[in-house]
């Protein structure tokens, strides 16, 4: 069976980034940029399914501008089989990420799509999701361990009061929460291999597909800042602030 | 207009999240009805007819709506959707899950965990774990929303809206199916409302420490307890105790953060609290600098003489 990974390029975890000063958005010039967290978690369960015998191709394929050929060749190091870049500059909202995707589906038929369940830089928690509905595919977000069987998969979900298990029909979408897997990181000589492996370049209009955007960005703005309070020396102190000085217990 | 809010319950009860969305909705505003999908969820319905400042609540009730699986939810939300121009839900897990599938399938975006309100077709959220906040105007016709509650007050009771029995499609339902739900016993305050937290990091070195000293604090308070990504991950405390971007977003009175050193991450679960305590040996941790009160030290010392002192 075929899996395909969507993969982001994304501001690295690490950068503590800036809003722009007439607030038209967040400064990314000379910013470290990687694949986005959740999706190295994403190709690497691919990677498991795959030494496990129970995949047999892994499809990587990201929607961004040209540099996001970099977290492909991420992806292919770490092992995935081939990769698609369908190259768009400037915001890509996730409704179109989605249609994209399906295009790709169409053309690839896979029976799995593992993505992210978010992307840390719009933090919209959408894309799967999104993807699923316009397939009409079983979906299981928040993934936390995925066990496949016949014709069916059987996930693990992280919820807000614990974990549920489901079982989704074959085809499915998949979204990687944190502690599905720990991603390896790729090894000098696969990161050399993976300059071999197919790569192919496509563009929106290949899969019919427009690039709009549906949401107005009016503003970024500054969150509100904190101040840093003060150092206290001991509990007794800190007891009689948060009674007499703060009043919260 | 109209709008539908998707509730957050477990069938018996309320979730008081929903209650939270419902200001946001009164904040759009226009007519509210609170969709309860569920099973013998008529408890839950009831207690959602009292909030105030709801029209009405329609119940739909079927096996696969029990536990609100995607699929069928979606399909239910998409079969009311022509009555309503703004759909929205809070952003629980629950509400994360179904309402992009929503919006999909009304070829809409969605605006994701909005924290406030601008007008009724402008809002703010933030992107970056919080780092920046995007002011943002939908364009489309339908408008579908998660609400982040931490910064919305709960409605109150006061309202006696009709409770109307609705059918559920069945489209969708065969796709998935529920097993089972492990979720944490625990008769503390849930993270999501209580007014004290207080939580662990990486410091706390195993799950035995973390009850040990943990524990006794919150107990002292009546908090509930929380964690960082790191004490989860290493087993000390369970996951849906996880506190940040990919945990809960929380915004008590009171949040002590003890053996945790602040990275974006977490900040971007707590640092709306009213008041933040951090413990920490390294008196650069960067907790420090939103902290209101900070105590440079062990909290092995600390946290056990809080417990004794309170
Ligand atoms: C995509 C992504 C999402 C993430 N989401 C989250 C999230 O939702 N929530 C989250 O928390 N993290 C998240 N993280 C992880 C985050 O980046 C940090 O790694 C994590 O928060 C660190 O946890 P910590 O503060 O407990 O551990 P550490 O950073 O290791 O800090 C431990 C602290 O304890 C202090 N300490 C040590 N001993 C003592 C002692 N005896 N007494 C007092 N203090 C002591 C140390 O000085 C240190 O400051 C995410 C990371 C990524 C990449
Ligand atoms: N531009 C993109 N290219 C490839 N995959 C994407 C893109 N945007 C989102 N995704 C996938 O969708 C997931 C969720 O993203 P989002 O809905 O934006 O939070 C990510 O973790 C990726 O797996």
């Amino acid at each position: 069976m075929k899996v395909l990974v969507p993969v982001k390029r994304v501001v690295d975890y690490n950068v503590k980034i800036r809003v722009k000063a007439d607030n038209s958005g967040v400064d990314l010039a000379n910013v470290k940029m990687s694949m986005n967290p959740f999706d190295e978690i994403a190709v690497e369960e691919a990677v498991r399914l795959k030494e496990a015998g129970k995949a047999d191709e892994i499809i990587a394929v990201s929607v961004g501008p040209a540099q996001a050929q970099d977290v492909l060749r991420t992806a292919l190091a770490m092992g995935a089989d081939r990769a698609i870049l369908i190259t768009v500059d400037g915001t890509v909202e996730p409704l179109t990420v989605a249609k994209l995707l399906k295009g790709v589906v169409a053309d690839v038929a896979p029976e799995l799509v593992i993505l992210g369940k978010q992307a840390i830089d719009d933090d919209a928690n959408q894309t799967g999701q999104m993807l699923s509905a316009l397939l009409g595919w079983s979906q299981a977000t928040f993934a936390s361990e995925i066990e496949l069987g016949d014709g069916t998969a059987k996930v693990t979900r992280e919820i807000d009061d614990g974990l549920q298990a489901i079982e989704v029909k074959l085809p499915a979408i998949v979204t990687a929460d944190l502690r599905l897997n720990e991603p390896r990181y790729a090894s000098l000589p696969n990161i050399m291999k993976a300059k071999k492996k197919p790569f192919e370049t496509k563009e929106p209009g290949d899969y019919g597909v427009t690039v709009e955007r549906r949401l107005n960005v009016l503003r970024v703005e500054e969150p509100s800042q904190r101040e840093a309070g003060i150092k206290v020396s001991s509990a007794a102190e800190l007891i009689d602030k948060l009674k007499n000085e703060a009043g919260v217990i | 207009m109209a709008i539908l809010l998707f509730a957050e319950h477990d069938n018996a009860s309320l979730s008081e999240q929903t209650a939270k969305a419902l200001t946001a909705a009164s904040q759009i505003g226009g007519d509210v009805d609170i969709l309860i999908a569920g099973k013998s969820a008529s408890a839950a319905a009831e207690a959602a007819a009292k909030l105030s400042g709801v029209r009405k609540v329609l119940l739909a009730e079927s096996e696969a709506l029990e536990q609100r699986l995607a699929e069928a939810a979606a399909a239910l939300i998409v079969s009311l959707a022509p009555e309503y121009d703004t759909i929205l839900a809070p952003a629980t897990t629950s509400g994360k899950n179904v309402l992009p599938r929503v919006a999909a399938l009304l070829d809409v975006m969605q605006v994701s965990e909005v924290t406030e309100v601008v007008s009724a077709d402008t809002f703010k959220r933030p992107i970056y774990a919080g780092n920046a906040i995007e002011v943002v105007q939908p364009t489309d016709a339908t408008k579908v929303l998660t609400v982040r509650t931490a910064g919305f007050a709960a409605a109150t009771d006061g309202g006696s809206a009709e409770v109307s029995p609705i059918d559920a499609p069945s489209n969708g339902s065969d796709l998935s199916s529920f097993i089972k739900n492990i979720q944490t016993e625990s008769d503390r305050p849930e993270l999501n409302s209580a007014k004290i937290i207080v939580s662990g990091g990486r410091a706390l070195g195993s799950e035995d420490k973390f009850n040990e000293v943990i524990t006794p604090l919150a107990d002292k308070l009546g908090a509930a307890v929380g964690a960082s990504r790191a004490a989860v991950d290493a087993g000390y405390a369970a996951n849906d105790l996880q506190v940040g971007q990919t945990g809960k977003v929380v915004a008590p009175d009171l949040y002590i953060a003890c053996g945790i050193s602040g990275a974006i991450q977490h900040l971007a679960g707590m640092k709306d609290s009213k008041i933040i305590v951090a413990i920490n040996t390294d008196e650069d941790a960067p907790i420090f600098q939103v902290a209101d009160y900070g105590i440079v030290g062990d909290l092995f010392d600390i946290l056990p003489e809080l417990a004794r002192q309170l």
